[in-house]
């Protein structure tokens, strides 16, 4: 006998592996080829996210110009000083473009319909803008509104106002023809028509209708026409100081571009990370398939190293197996997230700042071809060791099992591999590492916590469930603890994707009814600006009489910075310390101030006392003012005009000095509708001075509203009436956009659930064909057949989504009050809903899949399926 | 050859020893034909496991061809397995997702062995009767079909030993018998030693020597009928 080659090392056989795994793929591909979806699902989300994100940014930068409408612009609060007129006089006469555009709000009057509506009004300069096309109707308009007595406007303006083209609009003193609609002015984004709806003139009927007096709110800007990049960064080099001594902000088109898709980026982001947590789902589909897959091959396994196969060798041509698996998942992901990319666009189109251009990005798919793969091959790792485990002696006794899993150097590394995998994915992809190391900490406290409730709720399914039920749903209920069913995974799946789903709805459900809470019932929902004081009671007359009582009154008194302890702002802006000095903007602009006794509802008095010696929250030092009267600072604008308690502010106050000492500090919650202020005046030195009134009142009824506005404008001209429905209309609108985008992803995650569910079911057939014959031998009819197998997936429905919905309601009860402060109450009807929806999607998905077993006769099945 | 000395395992049942083999010592010469019989629970699986190395025994040693293979390591004996030794099982044990004649490849790829592969494997597929069917998948073969291309499967990489377990246990009387003639036929080419587990009195006859296990001892070892019955093979 010859010496035995055994004695040579064993070898792991790669060649053999290949070869194996391609030809089991084969046939095995139709098994776990449905896993294969769940990882097409994830790779597609994050191709076409991605994908999308290059489109917009670049998108964004090649219509920088368009965007613009000029290659560059100065922008002010008030009519552009001197020196920076005589700038542009300048550029323009060495060739340079310059477009002036003064924008205001004004009252516009529609006498066809009797309406009126505060819209803002835009004179604009012609060659304005000077890239770009825009759309008129009729087409061919623009230009029209450089004519003297006609205007364009934006579409909204005809709804809001009730009137057409032809018609005749009030603005001011000039009474102006609508001379067509411009339907898409390239400079737009988006959403900000339907924030601001617009009435397009020429300068010189601006002037005409005399709505700009000293002192008006209206936003003054040049676009300059500088097409060499040069010649725009020489002109911030060479006037930089003018400008900003004159507070006239220097924007390049490339720059405004840069911060438009900054924003659409970090929305991006956030919706990339949505598309990892479907793509995670997916990788928990793998896993289970793979589990189930192997456990399937063991026999053959054990036969493989029966006949002298080593370990590694099997385990090789199995994660071979699922390498090309994850491969094709991945490549066929790629493609789906192509045809997503094109969809996108539409998806987001009102929160979009540019017509977004698709475009194949080789970057995007190839990320989402190698996160695909390496998420495919991580998770099914963790159950290909288990192909080390399978003993040759298992072949000879099918019920042969090794004592006890392994616990071995090479799991604790693949274990260690995927937890930092999915920290590294997040992180990746997240907009700042700490936003996604909380995503990472929030997947595994959810997968724990939905896998916990599932096991929790499937438990007490079997211990609590009636034993005097029927036999079918007893035996449907006891189903889901199958060896095989995978019960824990498809909670996990199903479950996540109701959480996702679910958390989308609570959350956003809670940002609109705090929205409606602002806008709605019980809050003022009418702003009148621009009373004279002498018309308080007029004004107050117009408003239904159970109004009045709750209506607002508040002065406002303009006034300037004069001095801080007794520097003047030009002084004070040369100071060379930027430490000290006070930011131009805070200093300059033009403040309306308020004086009364109490603090406001929507204040909190953090530093120095109000006047009635109510101390600050965080500090409440007793400033003595002397004589002067104490003025109270809002945080902010305090930091930037660098004055702390007891420094003394000298307010001009229609040419007449009124000094103040800071005596407190507030913090003011902006978002309140309430009218509030950067100064507040103590009272006694301020009454008399000019003022006008603010007014807010809550006018239930639209045409109350509607009445209310008419009146004024025949009785009050000068009063300026907002009504808040029709921002919030706008508002609405803008964030139902963002919460389709992320409700379309999180499709994707509860799609990704359905397609575990479908793996699971394809996965456990043979075992599930078999019990279904074994009943039916046993003599259970069809409708009985039947009714184990609704008992099953109604349960699975029912413990998966309500684990996921459970955990939804928690995590907004979380993350509603402490991240957007707003209160939470589950929204009990929605949630139903998701949980019948997603469990009728179970059962009907597990039905379908299980026709066989209703259909096939038992003998066949227990032939072809011996154990 | 094959030589078992002080062979035991014991399993734990519920906490409890459960010998299962006792005290087995047993040499088995070249090219002989042994037939392993006895009732259910006797231990003929579990001494045909612990012969071909599938598993580890609680005392005791084995030695295969002059290798002691529990020296070996698990991968170790699975590459002496691969150079040595052919299996033939009850219920075929071919991989399902791969046709007749790659099921036959196994042995032969998994030593490494490529270059005129197809063609040995072909040709035994051929001398079994299968020459036509190469091409079909286990599901699309009968029991005995499935069997003969099992036999091929055993015989292609020339082992020295084969166990067959149970082999004609899940076919008809007929089938079966047809599959111990080709057994025994291959077996006397191949110059192999075959040592065969059965719960059939009439085929365990067949072998030159019948060792009868009772409650994991060896209660008989006899000769059999040694002279093989020729039946034409390669219908």
């Amino acid at each position: 006998m010859s010496e035995p080659t055994a004695r040579t090392a064993p070898r792991v056989r790669p060649r053999f592996a290949w070869r194996l795994a391609i030809r089991e793929l084969r046939h095995g591909f139709r098994r776990v080829g449905v896993y294969m979806a769940s990882i097409t699902l994830g790779v597609g989300a994050l191709v076409s996210i991605h994908s999308f994100r290059d489109d917009v940014a670049r998108s964004v930068q090649e219509e920088a110009d368009v965007l613009m409408g000029a290659n560059a612009r100065l922008a002010g609060d008030a009519p552009l000083p001197a020196n920076v007129e005589s700038v542009l006089d300048s550029l323009g006469s060495a060739g340079a473009g310059v477009a002036r555009v003064t924008t205001a709000t004004s009252m516009v009057f529609a006498p066809a319909s009797n309406m009126v509506r505060l819209l803002q009004v835009r004179a604009l300069d012609e060659g304005y803008p000077y890239y770009g096309d825009v759309t008129t109707r009729p087409a061919g308009a623009w230009g029209a509104h450089l004519e003297p007595g006609r205007a364009l406007v934006d579409p909204a303006v005809l709804t809001q106002l009730a009137v057409d083209v032809g018609d005749t609009l009030i603005v001011g003193l000039s009474r102006l023809e609508i001379a067509g609609t411009v339907d898409d002015l390239p400079t737009d984004l988006a959403y900000q028509t339907a924030i601001g709806p617009r009435v397009h003139v020429s300068q010189a009927t601006l002037a005409e209708s005399q709505l700009l007096v000293v002192g008006s709110l209206a936003r003054y800007e040049a676009f300059l026409r500088l097409p060499d990049i040069g010649d725009r960064r020489a002109v911030r080099e060479r006037y930089d100081s003018i400008f900003d001594a004159a507070d006239v902000g220097y924007t390049l088109a490339e720059e405004q571009a840069q911060s438009l898709s900054n924003g659409v980026r970090f929305l991006g982001r956030f919706l990339g990370l949505v598309g990892l947590g479907a793509l995670l789902l997916g990788g928990v589909g793998v896993a289970s398939a793979i589990h189930v897959y192997i456990r399937e091959k063991r026999a053959a396994i054990a036969v493989l190293r029966c006949i002298g196969a080593h370990q590694g060798t099997a385990f090789a041509a199995y994660l071979l197996q699922a390498a090309l698996l994850g491969l094709g998942g991945a490549l066929a992901g790629v493609v789906v997230g192509i045809g997503a990319q094109a969809l996108m666009p539409t998806v987001l189109a009102n929160v979009l700042p540019v017509d977004v251009t698709t475009r194949f990005s080789i970057g995007s798919a190839a990320a989402g071809l190698g996160i695909g793969v390496w998420v495919a091959l991580i998770f099914a790792l963790i159950p290909l060791l288990g192909v080390r485990d399978v003993p040759p002696l298992a072949a000879l006794r099918h019920d042969f099992e090794p004592g006890g899993r392994r616990v071995d150097a090479l799991r604790l590394v693949v274990y260690a591999l995927a937890a930092g995998s999915v920290v590294l994915l997040c992180t990746i992809e997240a907009p700042e590492p700490e936003v996604g190391l909380g995503f990472a900490g929030a997947l595994a406290a959810a997968a724990v916590l939905v896998s916990a409730t599932g096991w929790l709720l499937t438990r007490a399914a079997r211990r609590w469930f009636p034993a005097g039920a029927p036999y079918p749903v007893r035996q449907g209920v006891s189903n889901l603890f199958r060896p095989q069913n995978q019960t824990l995974s498809v909670t996990l799946a199903l479950g996540f994707g109701a959480f996702v789903i679910g958390t989308i709805v609570e959350v956003g459900g809670s940002i609109r009814d705090e929205l409606t809470l602002s806008f709605g019932a019980g809050q003022p929902n009418v702003l009148l600006f621009d009373v004279q004081r002498d018309q308080v009671d007029g004004v107050l007359a117009l408003m239904p009489e159970s109004v009045r009582p709750s209506a607002d009154v508040t002065p406002l008194v303009t006034s300037r910075i004069a001095a801080i302890n007794g520097r003047t702002p030009d002084e004070l802006r040369q100071n060379p310390n930027r430490e000290e000095r006070p930011e131009g903007w805070a200093v300059r602009r033009e403040y309306r101030n308020t004086y009364r006794p109490f603090i406001g509802p929507a204040e909190q008095l953090v530093r120095g006392r109000w006047w009635d010696g109510t101390p600050g929250s965080e500090d409440d030092t007793t400033i003595d003012s002397g004589d002067l009267a104490g003025v109270s600072l809002e945080e902010d604008v305090a930091v930037s005009l660098r004055a702390d308690l007891g420094d003394t502010i000298t307010w001009e106050v229609s040419g007449i000095d009124v000094p103040t000492v800071v005596t407190s500090i507030r913090r003011v919650d902006w978002e309140r509708l309430e009218p509030n202020f950067f100064a507040v005046v103590e009272p006694g030195v301020l009454e008399a001075a000019p003022q006008t009134i603010v007014m807010v009142a809550r006018l239930p009824d639209e045409t109350q509203r509607a009445a209310l506005q008419r009146e004024l404008i025949g009785r009050f001209p000068n009063v300026s009436a907002l009504d808040f429905s029709r921002v919030q209309e706008a508002i609405d609108t803008v964030l139902s956009r963002v919460r389709q985008a992320v409700a379309f992803l999180g499709a994707f995650s509860a799609l990704a659930g359905v397609i575990v569910l479908l793996g699971a079911l394809a996965t456990s057939r043979v075992q599930r064909l078999r019990e279904g014959a074994l009943l039916k031998t046993l003599g259970a009819r069809r409708p009985q057949v039947l009714t184990v197998l609704l008992s099953e997936y109604i349960a699975l429905g029912t413990v998966a989504t309500a684990s996921g919905l459970v955990l939804a309601v928690v995590g907004a009860a979380i993350v509603v009050p402490t991240v957007f402060e707003m209160a939470y109450a589950p929204s009990v009807g929605a949630l139903a809903l998701i949980w019948i929806v997603v469990g009728a999607l179970t059962v009907v998905v597990g039905i379908l899949g299980s026709r066989d077993l209703l259909r096939r006769a038992p003998l066949p099945v227990l032939r072809e399926a011996p154990e | 050859m094959i030589v078992a000395e002080g062979l035991e395992k014991t399993y734990t049942s519920g906490g409890r020893p459960l010998p299962v083999l006792r005290q087995i010592d047993l040499e088995v010469p070249p090219e002989a034909f042994i037939s392993i019989v006895g009732p259910s629970g006797s231990g003929k699986t579990t001494l045909l496991g612990l012969l071909a190395g599938l598993d580890e025994p609680t005392a005791g040693r084995v030695r295969l061809d002059g290798q002691d293979i529990f020296a070996l390591t698990e991968d170790g004996r699975a590459e002496f397995r691969a150079q040595n030794v052919g299996f033939v099982f009850q219920t075929f044990h071919l991989l399902p997702t791969l046709t007749a004649l790659e099921n036959v490849l196994v042995p032969l790829e998994l030593r490494g062995e490529y270059a005129g592969a197809r063609e040995r494997a072909g040709a035994l597929l051929a001398r079994v009767g299968l020459g036509e069917r190469t091409g079909h998948y286990p599901a699309q073969l009968s029991g005995g079909e499935q069997q003969r291309v099992a036999l091929a499967r055993a015989f292609v990489n020339r082992p020295k030993i084969l166990f067959a377990d149970e082999p004609t246990g899940n076919l008809d009387r007929e089938t079966g018998s047809s599959i111990v003639a080709m057994l025994e036929e291959l077996n006397h080419d191949a110059k192999t030693t075959l040592v065969l587990v059965t719960h059939d009195v009439s085929l365990a006859e067949r072998a030159h020597r019948v060792i009868s296990l009772s409650s994991g001892r060896i209660a008989s070892d006899r000769p059999g009928n040694a002279a093989p019955v020729a039946v034409g093979v390669g219908r």
